[in-house]
């Protein structure tokens, strides 16, 4: 056996940072034009950008009313009561955070650490409020070490986190003739916070409806399948403004005279019916993608219909289509802004309203707006994120 | 036995639904003084519409006013559809360019855009920058010339001329002959193996003819109306209101971006391996885009294109939230000034309804064509 080569092969060493630099910006003479432009555009879009933020804009409107962004109208001498809500979600978050770990982990640790930062910022801030935003992290840490008592387990976070929600409503709401908690009416809430509880009244009430239309739109009977096919074309045929102006003035003219609904209640009807019938289409793709083979060994296994739909066929269905659910409940999040055309009172609305508060804050649309963008844009790309992390831990795509 | 129990139980639930509703509805009808018929369409309708592609004034029909609704949905839909793929082919391009820069770039546009609800952008266009723009005397003028003022946004008009049907011969004499040519041509190239320039050569008829047109037929078939700066406001040219062009801008950024993706993942569907098989074969790159990444790329490309159209016509319903008179906005002063909300809301959610049907039986026929292809 003669050996030609002495030397093991080895692969090819990563190219330097002068190297990459001919590969990717200057490998031909047009990449090095382009590159230039591209630059060019860049530095000056960049540089012009941050000039304004920071000396050229006017902050004023968005700093002086950050109360109204947080939660519009909602009386300040409650405001403990959202306060509380949000000290409640980072502690449950501690304790997610202690047993599921993961992203779970990176989201509580994240949110503490904002409400951390603010505070400490080194800004005139009331007392209460500056202690309400470092009581949040010190929960998170005890939510963190609670997780690891053997009372807490899953199941019991669960639960807990199902029952936030009454709890959430409940705790704005208040009672009727009540000294502690009195009554707050919808037509306050605002900010923000209504912004968040349209999103997750429509996320978490159009899953369940979605489930049930998609397996209507599957099912053998004719008129249910039919009802189902109808209400999803019908609904996904039509803008959001429509369906949400529909629940708004002609809602009521359908039901009897006796039930009158809160305006805030039937924006969050109009927006779970639409997100319902595109969740029903998210669903039957999942559906669609399981092989009848599963529900027939199912079926030979001897599992009824519904055990075989419940056990077998929904879970898998479910995980197949976890990215199109999450970008669904992105556009959710972003579609409530729509409610500003109904007249609710949330974060785009008080926008306006801010701006029009004052003559010498007319002109800041600018800010205004784009600090609006901002908190959006944090909240959808956080979401994100999260659901590429949960797809790469269900391994989506891979089993 | 069981299923015949179940099927008659939910008739039953939906007939009673329906029962329900309807007698409420009268109800409501009779208590208030609705009406739910559609006579009132011919009365006049006695507000006016900030603009209209068709003339309208106070004293025209609600059925009028409606229909000027409809033509400006339309007007704001095609020209949106277009600039969105314009717009949404380039950043896709830019986004996969082998350049590091340029694909930056192209990401934070599509990524901060999408992430952003369509209604703040516009808000953001409409009062932060179209609303703010300096008054009429002090415009902004851009090449072309356009000029940007608070009064929106004026151009040159292009005015026809009693020429122009006999130019418009020209055109479409040059655009039958480069088809013809390209076929012919492209043929003769298969069967001999040797270049005949198909391409070019198509190219070149589809100018040249129009270009030669234009100056055999004597006067020009077109003539340029420009915009000229009078006491108050600009007298002729073309204007786009401010609603107008905020909404157009908005729904062309935000459509654009979710373009972007769609034509992104239709292009890196082409596998690596049909790149390098083109390649190797000796056809140029521009030939590899063309006649082997393409025609596989829009397959998956088209069906979500043609959802991404549908959506910016159904986004252009916020154009009330910024008082353009679209369909929704009409339809919404309608219901304030007749008090006829059953019948107006049923009539807004028909041209909905027809647009999107529409675009299914596209789709389908679509979906059928690229069928035919696979092999």
């Amino acid at each position: 056996m003669t050996t030609t080569h002495s030397a093991v092969l080895r692969p090819p060493a990563a190219p330097g940072p002068l190297e990459w630099l001919r590969k990717n910006l200057f490998s031909t003479w047009y990449n090095t034009v382009l590159t230039l432009l591209a630059a060019w555009v860049a530095v000056s879009g960049v540089r012009s950008i941050l000039g304004w933020v920071f000396f050229t804009a006017n902050w004023s409107p968005v700093a002086g009313s950050l109360k109204l962004f947080a939660v519009g109208q909602y009386p300040l001498d409650q405001i403990w009561r959202p306060g509380a809500i949000v000290l409640i979600i980072t502690l449950l978050a501690g304790a997610s955070w202690r047993i599921f770990g993961g992203t779970v982990r990176t989201f509580a640790l994240a949110l503490a650490l904002a409400l951390l930062v603010a505070g400490l910022l080194p800004v005139r801030m009331n007392l209460g409020l500056r202690l309400w935003f470092l009581a949040n992290p010190i929960l998170t840490g005890a939510g963190y070490l609670a997780g690891g008592l053997r009372l807490v387990r899953t199941r019991g976070l669960a639960v807990a986190w199902a029952l936030t929600f009454p709890v959430t409503i409940l705790l704005l709401l208040g009672f009727k003739d009540s000294a502690w908690l009195p009554r707050v009416a919808t037509g306050v809430w605002g900010g923000l916070l209504l912004t968040f509880l349209l999103a997750v009244v429509g996320i978490t009430a159009s899953f369940p409806i979605g489930v049930l239309l998609a397996l209507g739109r599957r099912s053998k009977l004719p008129v249910v399948k039919t009802m189902c096919i109808l209400f999803i074309e019908l609904v996904r045929g039509v803008p959001l403004v429509t369906i949400l102006f529909m629940a708004s003035i002609i809602l009521p003219l359908f039901l009897p005279e006796q039930i009158r609904i809160d305006r805030v209640l039937r924006a969050m009807t109009g927006m779970t019916l639409f997100a319902a019938a595109y969740m029903a289409e998210n669903v039957r793709g999942g559906l669609q993608s399981i092989p009848r083979g599963q529900e027939e060994a199912a079926k030979a296994l001897g599992l009824n219909g519904f055990q075989t739909m419940a056990l077998i066929v929904m879970p898998q269905a479910l995980r197949a289509v976890i990215p199109a659910i999450v970008g669904q409940f992105i556009a959710l999040f972003m579609d409530t802004t729509l409610a500003v055309i109904v007249g609710l009172v949330e974060i785009l609305a008080i926008g306006r309203i801010v701006l029009n508060s004052r003559t010498d804050w007319l002109m800041l649309d600018s800010e205004v707006f784009l600090f609006i963008a901002v908190v959006f844009w944090v909240f959808t790309f956080s979401m994100s994120y999260a659901s590429r992390r949960l797809e790469a831990a269900l391994g989506v795509g891979k089993r | 036995m069981l299923q015949w129990v179940a099927q008659i139980v939910s008739a039953a639930l939906v007939v009673a639904f329906l029962v329900f509703f309807v007698r409420n509805v009268l109800r409501a009808a009779q208590v208030r003084g609705l009406s739910l018929s559609f006579d009132f369409m011919s009365q006049a309708a006695g507000f006016d519409l900030p603009e209209s592609p068709i003339s309208y004034t106070p004293a025209d029909s609600f059925g009028r006013a409606f229909l000027a609704g409809l033509l400006n949905t339309a007007k704001v839909a095609v020209v949106g559809v277009v600039l969105a793929t314009i717009v949404g082919t380039m950043a896709a391009l830019a986004r996969l360019s082998s350049n590091w820069l340029v694909a930056r770039l192209a990401s934070v546009y599509i990524e901060s855009i999408r992430n952003v609800p369509l209604l703040v952008q516009l808000f953001f266009w409409y009062f932060a920058v179209y609303q703010q723009l300096p008054p009429v005397r002090e415009s902004i003028v851009w090449p072309g010339p356009i000029y940007l003022s608070q009064r929106g946004l004026y151009t040159v008009a292009p005015v026809p001329t009693a020429n122009l049907l006999t130019w418009l011969g020209f055109v479409a004499a040059g655009l039958i002959l480069a088809v013809a040519a390209h076929v012919v041509l492209m043929r003769r190239q298969m069967r001999t193996g040797q270049d005949t320039h198909y391409a070019l050569i198509s190219f070149l008829l589809l100018v040249a003819l129009p270009a030669a047109g234009w100056f055999l037929v004597g006067d020009p078939p077109l003539l340029t109306d420009e915009p000229v700066l009078g006491k108050f406001n600009f007298t002729g040219g073309l204007r786009l209101t401010p609603e107008f062009a905020a909404l157009l801008t908005g729904l062309v950024v935000y459509t654009g971006a979710f373009t972007a993706e769609v034509v992104r993942a239709g292009i890196m569907a082409v596998s690596r391996g049909q790149f390098d098989a083109a390649r190797a074969l000796g056809l140029s790159s521009g030939q590899t885009l063309r006649l082997v990444v393409m025609p596989q790329a829009l397959r998956v490309i088209i069906p979500p294109l043609i959802s991404q159209y549908l959506n910016l016509t159904k986004n252009s319903s916020l154009a009330v939230a910024i008082g353009y008179p679209d369909v929704f906005f009409v339809g919404r002063t309608v219901i304030n000034q007749a008090g006829r909300a059953v019948p107006v809301f049923a009539m807004v959610m028909a041209v909905y309804l027809v647009a999107s049907l529409a675009t299914s039986a596209l789709m389908n026929v679509v979906n059928k064509r690229i069928q035919l292809v696979e092999r």
